[in-house]
C-alpha cells in the first residue's frame, strides 16, 4: 500500500479542510522551525501539532504505524551523534532539539497526506493554488501506477531467479543484479507512462481549451481559519522561544 | 456519426528507413463497423495512431492525406474516441465517474453537465457500480468497459478500438464485445487479433498489406472466403479453420514434482496435485483464483505458506530432498524453465542471442534454439526490440537455455497471433512427447485441447479468504 493512503475519517472537522489549506498550514510551521535551532519552539509545536491529530479523524496508532520508519530514523540519528560525539553534555542538547525539530516539521506533512484524498490534493491544487492542471493531473495520474511497480519489481526479481540468476553473497554481483533488475523495472516505467500520457491526450488533456472542474474544492473561512492557526502557533512558539532565552536563529 | 477518408496516406517513424503504413486509399462511410487485418508490422496501430490525431506530421514523414468529415484527425479530436489495448495504463482517476469526467474537464464541458454525462456514459457501457467505485478494484474487463465510457461521453462519430480484447480474459473480452455491439451512433475501426468472435457484429473487413496498399475489403465472409488461408499463414485468426491438435505420442512418464496440501495464503490453500513428464498439465479456473501463484510455486519462485512442494530424485538429483524454492537459482533453471506472463521480464541482456548463451551449457544449444524458434536472423537484436511474437518466442527459448526437464508457463498464448499460437502449441507438444514435463497456466480452452492436457481447475476464491 501506498504511504500517502489517506487513513483518515473524511468527516473529521480538520481533515475536511481543503487541502491547499493544509498543505499552507504545514508549509507555515515548517518555515518557522527552520529559523530557530533551539529546542523550545519545536517543543511547543510539536505538543500543539499532537494534541491537533485527533481533530483531523487520526487515531495516535494509526498515525504511530505510519510514522514508525520516520521515528527509527530520527532515533537512530540520536543515539549516534551522542554516542559518537567528543563534547557529550554540549551534544546532547543540540541533538535533542535536533530530533524535535525533525519531528515538529515532518509531522505536519504526514497529517497532510494521511487525511487527504490524492484526487482532492489535484483538485485544490489547480482549483485553489492555480498550479497547472498539467503538471497537478499528470502527476495524479503518474501516482496510480506507483502500486503497479511494486508488484512489477516482485516479478522481476522471481523472473531472475528463473533465468538462473542469483547473486549469492558476492556484494558487486548483487550490485550489478540490482542495477539490471532497475534498469529493467525503468524501462517498464517509462513504457508503461509513454502509453498513459497518450491515452490522456487522445481524451483531450493536451487540446488547449481552458479544462472546466467536475470536482469543485472550496477555500472557505474555516480553511483561511487553519492556516492562521497555523501561523498563530508558529509565532507562539517563536515568541516563547525568544522569552525563554533559548532563540539561536540559523542565520546569525 | 463520422466519415473517414484516406488517399494515398503512408507514415514513416522518424529514424526507420521502412514506411510503417503506405499507400492506403479507404473510404468509411457513416456507421459503418470495420476490422482493420494485417500481419504484424503492416502499420494498423500507425493508421489507428494517426485517425486519432496522435501523430503529428512532424513526427515522421507523411504521404497522402486523411480526413475525418473532411477535417485533419487533430483538429476532429472531438469528433473521435479511441480505446487501447492495456487497461491498466489507460485510466486515468482513482475513481470510475472520475474518469469518464477526465475527458469532458479536457474539452472544457460546464461543470453542471459534467454529472448527467458521465452517468448516461457508465449506464451505456452498462458500467455495473456507483462512479465512486475505485478503478483498481475492477477487473480488467470492467475497467475496459470503463474506458469505453470515457471514450464515448463526449458523444463521438467515429469510435477507434486498439486489440480492446487482447489483454484480457474470456469473460472480461465478452463484456468488452457486448459493449461494442449495443453502441448504436458511432462508426467503429477495430484492430484486433482475435477476429473470430467478433466477426458477427462487423460490416466490412480491411486486410493492409504490409509492402503497402490494401490486400483486401469487403464483407468479412467474402474476404474469409476469397483470402482466409493467405490470411491465416500471416497469423490473422481466421473464424471456421481448424487448429492443429498434438495429442501426447505416449502416456505420461514418471513424476517429476508432487504438491501436497500447498497453499499460498490468502489466495488458496489444500491443493494437490502430480507434475509428470511426458505430460501437458493445464491449469485452468477464473481470474483471482491463483492460476499464476501456483505457477511460481510450482516454479520455485515463491515460497509457499502452507504444504509443500517436493521435487522426485528424476527432477531435482541430489537436491530432492529440498523444495524448489530452496534451491540455487542456477541448479533451479537447469531442472525447471518458468515462463513469464510478460516475457520483457525475463530479459537480461541487450542481445538475443546472449539471453540463450547466459543459461545455456554448451553454446551448441544456444543456437539450435535460435533455429528452433525462428529467431536466428533476430540473434543481434535488442529482445525489447523485438514484436510481441518474437518477444513470446525468445522468453520461451530462455527458459530451455538450460536445458530443463521442466516447463512452466503462465499464459504462453495470450495475445499472440495465430502463426505464433501454432508455433508454440507445436513446440510445447514437442517436448512434451521428448519427455518434459510441461505445466501451462491458460484461460486458452484452444490451447489446452490442442495439446489434449489434463485440466487442473482452481477454484474461484472463497469470500472468508479474500477477505483476510
Amino acid at each position: 500500500m501506498n504511504r500517502a493512503t489517506p487513513i483518515a475519517d473524511p468527516t473529521a472537522p480538520l481533515a475536511r479542510r481543503n487541502p491547499v489549506a493544509k498543505l499552507a498550514a504545514a508549509g507555515v510551521l515548517a518555515l518557522a522551525l527552520v529559523i530557530s535551532l533551539d529546542p523550545v519552539g519545536p517543543a511547543v509545536a510539536l505538543a500543539a501539532e499532537l494534541a491537533a491529530v485527533p481533530f483531523f479523524g487520526l487515531r495516535y496508532r494509526a498515525l504511530g504505524r505510519r510514522t514508525w520508519p520516520l521515528l527509527v530514523g530520527v532515533a537512530g540519528m540520536l543515539f549516534s551523534l551522542v554516542l559518537f560525539a567528543a563534547d557529550r553534555e554540549h551534544i546532547v542538547a543540540s541533538a535533542l532539539a535536533l530530533a524535535l525539530r525533525l519531528l515538529a516539521v515532518a509531522l505536519p506533512g504526514v497529517i497532510v497526506f494521511a487525511t487527504t484524498d490524492p484526487t482532492d490534493l489535484a483538485d485544490a491544487l489547480v482549483q485553489n493554488a492555480r498550479v497547472s492542471p498539467r503538471f497537478a493531473i499528470g502527476t495524479l495520474a503518474a501516482w496510480r501506477l506507483v502500486p503497479l511497480m511494486g508488484e512489477e519489481w516482485r516479478l522481476i526479481g522471481q523472473a531472475r531467479r528463473a533465468r538462473g540468476i542469483d547473486p549469492g553473497r558476492d556484494p558487486l554481483a548483487r550490485l550489478r543484479l540490482l542495477a539490471s533488475a532497475s534498469f529493467t523495472l525503468l524501462v517498464g516505467a517509462i513504457r508503461r507512462g509513454t502509453r498513459l500520457a497518450t491515452a490522456m491526450d487522445a481524451r483531450g488533456f493536451d487540446s488547449g481549451v481552458p479544462r472546466t472542474t467536475a470536482r469543485v474544492q472550496r477555500f472557505g473561512a474555516a480553511d483561511t481559519a487553519l492556516v492562521a492557526g497555523a501561523a498563530v502557533l508558529a509565532a507562539a512558539a517563536l515568541t516563547l522561544s525568544v522569552l525563554t532565552g533559548y532563540f539561536n536563529p540559523l542565520f546569525s | 456519426m463520422s466519415t473517414v477518408r484516406l488517399r494515398g496516406f503512408g507514415h514513416r517513424h522518424p529514424g526507420r528507413r521502412r514506411w510503417a503504413v503506405r499507400g492506403v486509399d479507404l473510404d468509411i462511410a457513416h456507421g459503418e463497423r470495420v476490422a482493420l487485418l494485417g500481419p504484424s508490422g503492416a502499420g494498423k496501430s500507425t493508421l489507428l495512431a494517426a485517425l486519432a490525431g496522435l501523430l503529428p506530421p512532424e513526427a515522421g514523414d507523411r504521404e497522402g492525406t486523411v480526413e475525418i468529415d473532411g477535417r485533419d484527425p487533430r483538429e476532429a479530436r472531438d469528433r473521435v474516441g479511441i480505446v487501447f489495448q492495456d487497461p491498466q495504463s489507460q485510466l486515468v482517476m482513482e475513481r470510475a465517474g472520475d474518469d469518464v469526467a477526465f475527458g469532458l474537464e479536457n474539452r472544457g464541458t460546464p461543470p453542471d453537465d459534467i454529472p448527467r454525462l458521465v452517468a448516461a456514459a457508465l449506464d451505456r457501457v452498462g458500467f455495473p457500480y456507483p462512479p465512486l467505485r475505485a478503478t483498481s478494484a475492477l477487473s480488467g474487463g470492467e475497467q475496459q468497459r470503463l474506458a469505453l465510457a470515457g471514450a464515448l461521453v463526449h458523444g463521438p462519430g467515429l469510435l477507434l478500438l486498439d486489440e480492446p480484447t487482447a489483454n484480457l480474459d474470456p469473460p472480461g473480452a465478452r463484456l468488452v464485445r457486448e459493449v461494442l455491439a449495443a453502441v448504436g451512433d458511432t462508426t467503429q475501426i477495430v484492430v484486433e487479433h482475435r477476429i473470430a468472435e467478433l466477426t458477427g457484429q462487423l460490416d466490412r473487413i480491411v486486410v493492409l498489406e504490409p509492402g503497402g496498399g490494401i490486400r483486401a475489403d469487403g464483407p468479412p465472409e467474402k474476404v474469409f472466403a476469397e483470402h482466409g488461408d493467405a490470411l491465416a499463414a500471416d497469423g490473422v485468426w481466421v473464424p471456421g479453420l481448424p487448429l492443429p491438435a498434438h495429442p501426447a505420442a505416449g502416456p505420461p512418464g514418471e513424476e517429476l514434482l508432487r504438491a501436497e496440501l500447498l497453499g499460498f495464503r490468502p489466495v488458496f490453500t489444500g491443493l494437490h496435485t502430480t507434475v509428470r513428464a511426458a505430460e501437458a498439465l493445464a491449469v485452468v479456473g477464473p481470474n483471482g483464483a491463483g492460476k499464476s501463484t501456483l505457477a511460481r510455486l510450482l516454479g520455485g519462485l515463491l515460497a509457499p505458506t502452507d504444504g509443500r512442494v517436493a521435487a522426485t530424485a528424476a527432477l531435482a538429483g541430489p537436491d530432492a530432498d529440498r523444495p524448489p524454492h530452496r534451491w540455487r537459482a542456477r541448479a533451479l533453471a537447469a531442472r525447471i524453465g518458468s515462463v513469464f506472463q510478460n516475457p520483457a521480464h525475463q530479459f537480461v541482456t541487450a542481445r538475443v542471442r546472449d539471453e540463450l548463451t547466459l543459461g545455456a551449457a554448451d553454446p551448441a544449444r544456444a543456437d539450435d534454439l535460435l533455429v528452433r524458434l525462428r529467431l536466428d536472423a533476430l540473434a543481434g537484436a535488442n529482445p525489447h526490440t523485438l514484436s510481441g511474437g518474437e518477444q513470446r518466442r525468445l522468453s520461451v527459448a530462455t527458459a530451455l537455455a538450460a536445458a530443463p526437464r521442466l516447463l512452466v508457463l503462465d499464459e504462453p498464448t495470450f495475445g499472440q497471433d495465430r502463426r505464433t499460437w501454432s508455433e508454440l502449441v507445436a513446440l510445447l507438444a514437442a517436448l512434451r512427447d521428448e519427455g518434459h514435463g510441461v505445466v501451462a497456466v491458460t484461460h486458452d480452452d484452444a490451447f489446452r485441447s490442442a495439446l489434449g492436457a489434463r485440466a487442473l481447475r482452481l477454484g474461484a476464491r472463497e469470500p472468508a479468504e479474500a477477505a483476510r
